[in-house]
């Protein structure tokens, strides 16, 4: 009976070891990394819905969250600052876990944004920073990014390279990070290069048909104009109409976050030049950020992270079929 | 001042036009040439475009706030349909037809159902924006789609060297100045801006007229966006919350139409659009910045509506009631 019962122990272990590793084993972090996800609310309030980038965030966000239990909310402002600050006010009583921002302007939401960090909430800070940081900061390091731009600009247009030396900047919005930070990093630039005469530097706040007129206007004045750099690709759809429109080779270099209207804008002539921040990219940066905070559930304030952008610059020569993104409403 | 008692605001902001045009033309080497004329006349053309359909409605002693909405959103739904495959013409029916519709509504609310016109058309520019970015599309900017690339002429094309939207607003013009001298409707218009009771009185189909203006001004809105749209390769919605209503409103008021009715003519809409457009002009090849520009302009326009004042002061037979 023995030898019978040994064999009989011995092949219910080995069973039972073989089973054990035919089922797996599990993850020992998974639980918890679900857990930290479960019931919370990122909350989201853009300058606008209604365009790429919004949009964009909004999408990345919800893809990487929202599988993972995540409570999504869109607050729309729809242009206007007040509603945006209403927004914000309401959502800092409501408490949501994380609020992700993206600023109208680098004064307006600046104290709603600390209040909304001593309320325990984590703020993030998307594209457009506000003059007040929060936990996170995600998007183009503006600064940095005018003097590229400047940097490209010197290389096409100075004299000694057989440009004209003119050159034109159309801004958005002056009050907005975009438009305020991008600005010094130009100067900072052209202060070297005194070749580099700025002919013009206006503001069409983001609306192509003043950036249109504008152009209009400056190109007239300088027929030599060499290149104009505006601050937005949507808007600059109408500087692109006046530079086909006056029948002038001026270059122009714009920016965006890489949507397909970027890329068939190179494609047709209406840029020469694009500056992306790629905005699925950004919202992954964004998403993984606000997994890191609910994770860590370090005090709201209490770490400061910046992260910039890659920036991309896209031509028609180096511009590839997948260099661009899409909508969901595009495909 | 008695010799200049007799002019009036129209001749007072063609003066101030002229003025400014001739201390730019000294100053500003490059202003009086025939291109940056043209440019500056086309960069305003919209604006003008605009300003006449306000001015009718305007002359019928109403007021349209819903304009600038309206022709947004029923020329990106126009574009929208042509990129979801709809074939150009169709496409342009159907927003025409659909902008068409709301300005029948609006007269309808204003003639039969008699709320005043500034609720009225202020509460219908918010409806039909919502409505245009809840149902008929998602993204506030529509590009042009390359199928629609023949509207891209009413926009960035020219003839005989004069650019496409000039001659848009030339032909408003000529047809909203027809309209209200030689035609009897156009006359009727007048009289019910005028004084209603009376026309009411002598005959005149009053309220049908009054939602004629509404469509009139819905149809030469359309034509606007038309030639925003080709000018710009986009329809930005983003307009309809902007201030450009009122930069149409200050046009026509500036130019001489009161906003009590009845007075006025196409030719003053011209000559505000004209201050308008040489100011911002000037001030481009300047390179004014942004804010001192606005508070140029706005000095600018004031000085403008105080000479009128002093000169034409107002008394009881000229402060009709509905002056604003």
């Amino acid at each position: 009976m023995r030898p019978i019962k040994t064999c009989m122990i011995a092949a219910t272990f080995a069973l039972s070891a073989g089973a054990v590793l035919a089922q797996g084993i599990d993850d020992p972090t998974r639980a918890e990394y679900f857990e930290a996800f479960k019931g919370k609310t990122v909350a989201y309030v853009p300058v606008a819905m209604g365009f790429d980038l919004t949009e964009g965030w909004a999408a990345g966000l919800k893809e990487a969250l929202e599988p993972l239990g995540v409570k999504f909310e869109i607050r729309d402002p729809n242009w206007s600052t007040d509603a945006g600050a209403q927004a914000i006010t309401s959502l800092i009583s409501e408490k949501p876990d994380v609020l992700v921002v993206h600023n109208p302007d680098v004064q307006s939401y600046a104290r709603l944004l600390k209040k909304a960090e001593e309320a325990g909430i984590y703020v993030v800070q998307v594209n457009m920073r506000s003059s007040y940081s929060t936990d996170a900061f995600i998007g183009a390091d503006y600064v940095g990014m005018g003097g590229q731009i400047a940097e490209r600009l010197v290389e096409i247009c100075s004299p000694a390279n057989g440009g004209s030396g003119k050159i034109a900047v159309t801004q958005g919005v002056l009050t907005a990070a975009a438009s305020a930070y991008q600005m010094k990093g130009i100067m900072d630039v052209l202060a070297e290069h005194p070749e580099i005469e700025l002919v013009s530097n206006q503001a069409a706040d983001w609306d192509a048909t003043k950036a249109r007129n504008i152009a209009a206007t400056v190109i007239q004045q300088h027929p030599d104009l060499c290149a104009i750099a505006g601050f937005w690709d949507v808007m600059d759809v109408g500087t692109g109409a006046a530079i086909k429109e006056s029948g002038k080779d001026v270059y122009l270099i714009t920016q965006g976050g890489g949507n397909q209207s970027a890329c068939d804008g190179l494609e047709n002539g209406t840029y020469s030049e694009v500056v992306v921040y790629n905005v699925p990219g950004q919202a992954r940066d964004m998403a993984n950020m606000i997994k890191q905070m609910l994770q860590l559930k370090a005090e709201p304030g209490s770490m400061k992270t910046t992260l910039f952008t890659q920036l991309e610059f896209l031509t028609k020569d180096n511009m590839q079929p997948g260099s661009c993104w899409k909508m969901p409403s595009q495909q | 001042m008695q010799g200049l008692g007799r002019l009036s605001q129209e001749q007072i902001v063609f003066g101030l036009a002229l003025l400014l045009c001739a201390g730019f033309a000294v100053m500003l080497p490059g202003f009086l040439t025939t291109n940056n004329l043209l440019n500056l006349v086309r960069s305003v053309s919209i604006l003008g475009i605009l300003g006449v359909a306000m001015g009718l409605v305007v002359i019928g002693r109403g007021i349209d706030l819903s304009l600038v909405a309206l022709m947004a959103i029923s020329v990106a739904w126009t574009l929208q349909l042509v990129a979801n495959g709809m074939s150009l013409p169709q496409a342009v029916a159907l927003g025409l037809a659909f902008s068409l519709a709301v300005g029948m509504i609006n007269g309808i609310l204003i003639a039969y159902v008699e709320i005043p016109a500034i609720f009225a058309t202020l509460a219908m520019g918010i409806a039909i924006y919502g409505f245009g970015r809840y149902f008929l599309f998602t993204l506030d900017v529509i590009y042009m789609p390359e199928s629609a690339q023949a509207l891209q002429w009413i926009g960035q094309g020219s003839l005989l060297g004069i650019p496409a939207p000039i001659l848009a607003f030339i032909a408003v013009c000529a047809a909203a100045t027809l309209f209200l001298r030689w035609t009897t409707y156009g006359r009727y218009l007048r009289a019910v801006g005028d004084n209603l009771p009376a026309a009411r009185i002598t005959g005149i189909p009053a309220r049908p007229i009054i939602v004629l203006q509404y469509m009139i001004s819905s149809l030469i809105g359309f034509a606007a966006g038309l030639v925003t749209a080709g000018s710009i390769a986009s329809m930005n919605t983003r307009v309809a919350n902007s201030t450009m209503v009122y930069d149409i409103i200050l046009v026509v008021v500036l130019g001489g139409i009161g906003l009590s009715g009845g007075r006025g003519n196409v030719r003053n809409v011209v000559v505000g659009t004209l201050l308008i457009g040489v100011l911002l002009n000037g001030m481009t090849i300047m390179n004014i910045e942004y804010t001192l520009q606005n508070v140029i302009k706005g000095v600018i326009l004031l000085t403008a509506i105080v000479i009128d004042t002093i000169l034409n002061p107002r008394d009881e037979q000229t402060a009709q009631q509905g002056d604003i």
